[in-house]
């Protein structure tokens, strides 16, 4: 009866959707604030990624809320998951290959995730696909040694240091005159790597409070389940 | 009648199975962690779509390369919510999978009907009641016995 009343629901819930994609017109979105920003976004905010001048200019506070959600999330499941316990004896180290894979791809990893964290005004990346980089960066080793541990309080520190960055950013625009978080352009260079005013910054507090923020909830998992 | 299956059929049916296929483990599965699995797959039907919807023809991504005149861009709006819903995602999924781990831990099963049976047990036990056996049979007595229509005095005196 149960499973019936599910598939009933499902198979509903996709004849819904269907009906309504037939309706659209497929490849001619009625939307017209998009083409809005198009033609305003690199005079307005100076990024040629046009996506990173909505997410951090049109669309900044949402950006904001966003991080604190993920910041709840992530504060819930440490609170779920209660202290930390020793993963020692539990796991076995990881081999030889493993171990030195994890050793030489680390600074790579870096080098990868900040690089794509300082370009994402001006290609394909940006704060938050940076800061996954970043986490899996300080996650491999911790899969190659599972008795290493991440020091917890460091990355709060670093968390907690970008979030509020972010907003003394937003306050930054505020005491010069303008609205909260709206984009400072300090001079006219599209298209270089210093340009766009605060977005790279914004994007750089972005990239360190995700990825300080997914690599403590990672180790976090990993360590609870390794007690088991 | 079988349409032509064109590249926007294609994606559209992708989008709307998965987010059916995603709905419908949630409803259908009875072990947790595969309800979890299920979300995810909804997930990115639906991020699917969201993306579908900012689609113009012959469009190239919503960034510069050069200045001067512009090829045609696709919508950069709901590509922005998508970065935004992938995000909330991933720490959706945490939560829940650190829930789930907290569940295994104290009840050593993850399958949801035997979840529920022991939760119910745990929490009679905690508040010292029975248990709720029946969803359909009256919780035990009533709580006052009905009162006898003679001694009803609206004045609130009796005499």
């Amino acid at each position: 009866m149960g499973n019936l009343t599910g598939l009933l629901f499902a198979g509903g819930l996709g004849f819904m959707l269907l009906a309504i994609a037939g309706g659209l017109d497929f490849g001619a979105p009625p939307m017209l604030i998009g083409s809005a920003i198009q033609a305003q976004a690199p005079a307005e905010t100076g990024a040629t990624n046009i996506v990173t001048s909505v997410v951090l200019g049109y669309r900044a506070i949402d950006t904001l809320g966003e991080l604190s959600i993920l910041f709840a999330a992530a504060a819930s499941a440490g609170l779920v998951l209660g202290r930390r316990h020793t993963s020692a004896g539990t796991q076995t180290e990881g081999g030889f290959i493993l171990r030195t894979g994890g050793g030489i791809l680390f600074p790579l990893m870096m080098t990868i995730g900040f690089y794509i964290i300082f370009h994402g005004h001006l290609t394909p990346g940006g704060g938050f696909q940076g800061g996954v980089i970043l986490a899996a960066a300080f996650f491999l080793p911790l899969l190659a040694r599972p008795g290493a541990k991440l020091h917890h309080s460091t990355l709060s520190l670093i968390e907690g240091f970008a979030g509020a960055s972010f907003i003394l950013v937003g306050l930054l625009a505020l005491a010069e005159g303008k609205a909260f978080l709206q984009p400072l352009l300090i001079q006219d260079t599209l298209g270089q790597l210093f340009s766009a005013g605060t977005l790279p910054l914004l994007y750089l507090a972005v990239g360190l409070k995700v990825g300080a923020e997914l690599a403590s909830l990672l180790s976090r998992l990993a360590q609870t389940e390794a007690s088991q | 009648m079988i349409p032509a299956l064109t590249p926007e059929l294609i994606l559209y049916a992708t989008a709307i199975g998965l987010t059916t296929i995603g709905l419908a483990g949630v409803v259908l599965s009875v072990h947790l962690f595969r309800m979890v699995l299920s979300l995810v797959i909804a997930e990115a039907g639906v991020n699917l779509m969201l993306v579908l919807a900012g689609y113009r023809w012959d469009a190239v991504a919503p960034i510069l390369t050069s200045l001067g005149e512009q090829p045609a861009m696709v919508d950069p709006v709901p590509q922005a919510m998508v970065l935004t819903a992938i995000v909330i995602g991933v720490g959706v999924q945490a939560l829940a999978v650190s829930i789930l781990i907290r569940i295994r831990q104290r009840y050593a099963t993850l399958d949801r009907w035997e979840v529920a049976e022991r939760m119910d047990a745990d929490i009679a036990a905690t508040a010292g009641t029975p248990r709720d056996v029946s969803q359909e049979a009256p919780l035990g007595e009533r709580p006052l016995p009905p009162i006898p229509a003679k001694r009803v005095d609206p004045s609130g005196s009796e005499s």
